[in-house]
C-alpha cells in the first residue's frame, strides 16, 4: 500500500477544515455502506457453504435465485466473491479516509466494477430466473449508493 | 500509531468476518445435525418397515394413513396440524405415509423420490417434514432438484448415494407401488387420510376434523 500523504500538508493546502474534513466523511459512510453488504454477501456465502438455501425466510422467489446456476461459480458461491469485493471496498475507503495515495483509484475502480456485475445480476432475476432475491436486491441497493457517492464526490476528495 | 491506524482497522474487520462467519457456519451446521438426528427411534422403526413408512408406536391403537402428494398445497397446509396431532396423541398413535403424487404437479414425483432417496438412509420423515415445511419453496423453482440435493446435505446424508438412489429402479418402484395400493383403496384426492381403515371425508380434512375422528377410533377400542 503506498504511503499517506501528510494530513496537515492537506489541510494547510485546502485551507478550510470542511474540506479537511470531507474525505473522511464521504470515506466513512463508503466504509459503513461495505460493511453492510459485507455483512449481506457473508449471510449468504455461509447459506450456501452449508448447504442451506432451504432457509431463505421462506421465499419461493429467493429459493429460485440462490439456487440457480447463477448463484455460483463451479463449486463456488458468487456472495462469496462478493464478501471479497465488500472487503476490498471497505478496505480502499478506509485507506483513502487516511490519505493514502491511489487508495481512491481502487476504490473507484472496484466500485464501479461491482456496479457492472450488479447490473447484470439483476438482469439476470429480472428476465432470466423472473425472481427476485431480497439479499441480492439489498446487495443492489447499497452498491448503488456507493456507485452514487463515487459519482457524486469530486475526483479530487 | 496513527500511521498504523487503517491497518489496523482493515485487520479487525477481516478477523471480525472470518469469526462471525464461523460462528455461523458452526451453529448451523448444528442445527441441521439436530435436525437430521431428531426422532432416531422414529427414524429406526420407519428405516425397518419394508413396506410403509411409520412413524410412532407400532403398537399404538390408533393408525393414521395419509397418500399425500408433497406438491400438493392442502397436503403441506395439514402437515402442520398432523405434526401437532401426533405429538398430542402420543403412543395413541402411528402415522403411515404413502406417496401419491399428480404429474399435473411439476415437481411432485422427484419430491417422492427424494423423500425415498432419504429414506434409503434412513431419513424418510427428516425429508418428509422438510419438503412440506419449503413446499412454497421449491414448488415454484425450476430447478428443484438442486433444492432437495440442498435439504438432503442439510440432513447429513450421503450426497452421491442420495443423487443415485434418486434416479434408481428401486425408488420409482416404490413410489408407483404406494400409488397402486391408493388407487386400490380408492384415493382420488390428496390428502386422502384413513384413520384406523376408515376414510375421512374431505369436510373432516383439518385439525379438528382429523382429532374428532381419532378419539372416535379411540372410543371403540374395548377397554382393557
Amino acid at each position: 500500500m503506498p504511503s499517506p500523504k501528510s494530513r496537515s500538508d492537506k489541510r494547510q493546502s485546502s485551507g478550510t477544515w470542511t474540506a479537511s474534513r470531507a474525505p473522511v466523511i464521504v470515506y466513512t459512510i463508503a466504509a459503513v455502506l461495505a460493511l453492510a453488504g459485507l455483512a449481506d454477501a457473508t449471510y449468504l456465502t455461509v447459506q450456501s457453504l452449508s448447504g442451506e438455501t432451504a432457509v431463505c425466510g421462506g421465499s419461493a422467489d429467493c429459493f429460485r435465485v440462490l439456487g440457480s446456476a447463477y448463484a455460483k461459480i463451479g463449486s463456488l458461491p458468487v456472495s462469496a466473491i462478493g464478501a471479497l469485493a465488500y472487503f476490498g471496498v471497505f478496505s480502499f475507503a478506509i485507506f483513502a479516509a487516511f490519505r493514502y495515495a491511489r487508495a481512491r483509484t481502487f476504490f473507484v475502480a472496484l466500485v464501479c466494477a461491482m456496479f457492472l456485475v450488479t447490473l447484470w445480476f439483476l438482469f439476470v432475476q429480472a428476465f432470466l430466473l423472473h425472481a427476485f432475491c431480497r439479499f441480492c436486491l439489498f446487495s443492489a441497493a447499497i452498491v448503488f449508493l456507493l456507485m452514487g457517492l463515487v459519482v457524486a464526490t469530486p475526483q479530487r476528495v | 500509531m496513527k500511521r498504523y491506524l487503517p491497518f489496523i482497522i482493515v485487520a479487525a474487520v477481516a478477523l471480525l468476518t472470518v469469526g462471525a462467519a464461523a460462528m455461523l457456519y458452526n451453529s448451523k451446521r448444528k442445527s441441521s445435525s439436530a435436525l437430521a438426528a431428531s426422532s432416531p427411534a422414529q427414524t429406526e422403526e420407519s428405516s425397518k418397515s419394508a413396506t410403509a413408512h411409520v412413524r410412532g408406536a407400532a403398537d399404538a391403537p390408533v393408525t393414521l394413513e395419509e397418500f399425500g402428494d408433497f406438491q400438493c398445497p392442502p397436503c403441506g397446509q395439514m402437515a402442520g396440524p398432523l405434526r401437532q396431532i401426533e405429538k398430542e396423541y402420543g403412543k395413541k398413535l402411528r402415522v403411515i405415509f404413502y406417496n401419491f403424487p399428480f404429474d399435473i404437479h411439476q415437481h411432485a414425483r422427484a419430491a417422492a423420490y427424494a423423500a425415498e432417496a432419504a429414506g434409503l438412509q434412513g431419513h424418510f420423515w427428516e425429508m418428509h417434514d422438510l419438503l412440506y415445511r419449503e413446499q412454497a419453496a421449491w414448488s415454484n423453482a425450476p430447478d428443484a432438484e438442486r433444492l432437495f440435493e440442498s435439504y438432503a446435505t442439510m440432513l447429513g446424508l450421503d450426497i452421491g448415494r442420495f443423487r443415485q438412489d434418486v434416479q434408481s429402479e428401486a425408488v420409482k418402484q416404490r413410489v408407483t407401488a404406494d400409488q397402486q395400493l391408493g388407487a386400490s383403496r380408492g384415493v382420488k384426492n390428496t390428502p386422502t387420510i384413513f384413520v384406523n381403515k376408515h376414510q375421512l371425508p374431505p369436510t373432516s380434512l383439518g385439525g379438528s376434523g382429523v382429532r374428532q375422528a381419532i378419539d372416535h377410533a379411540l372410543a371403540q377400542i374395548p377397554q382393557r
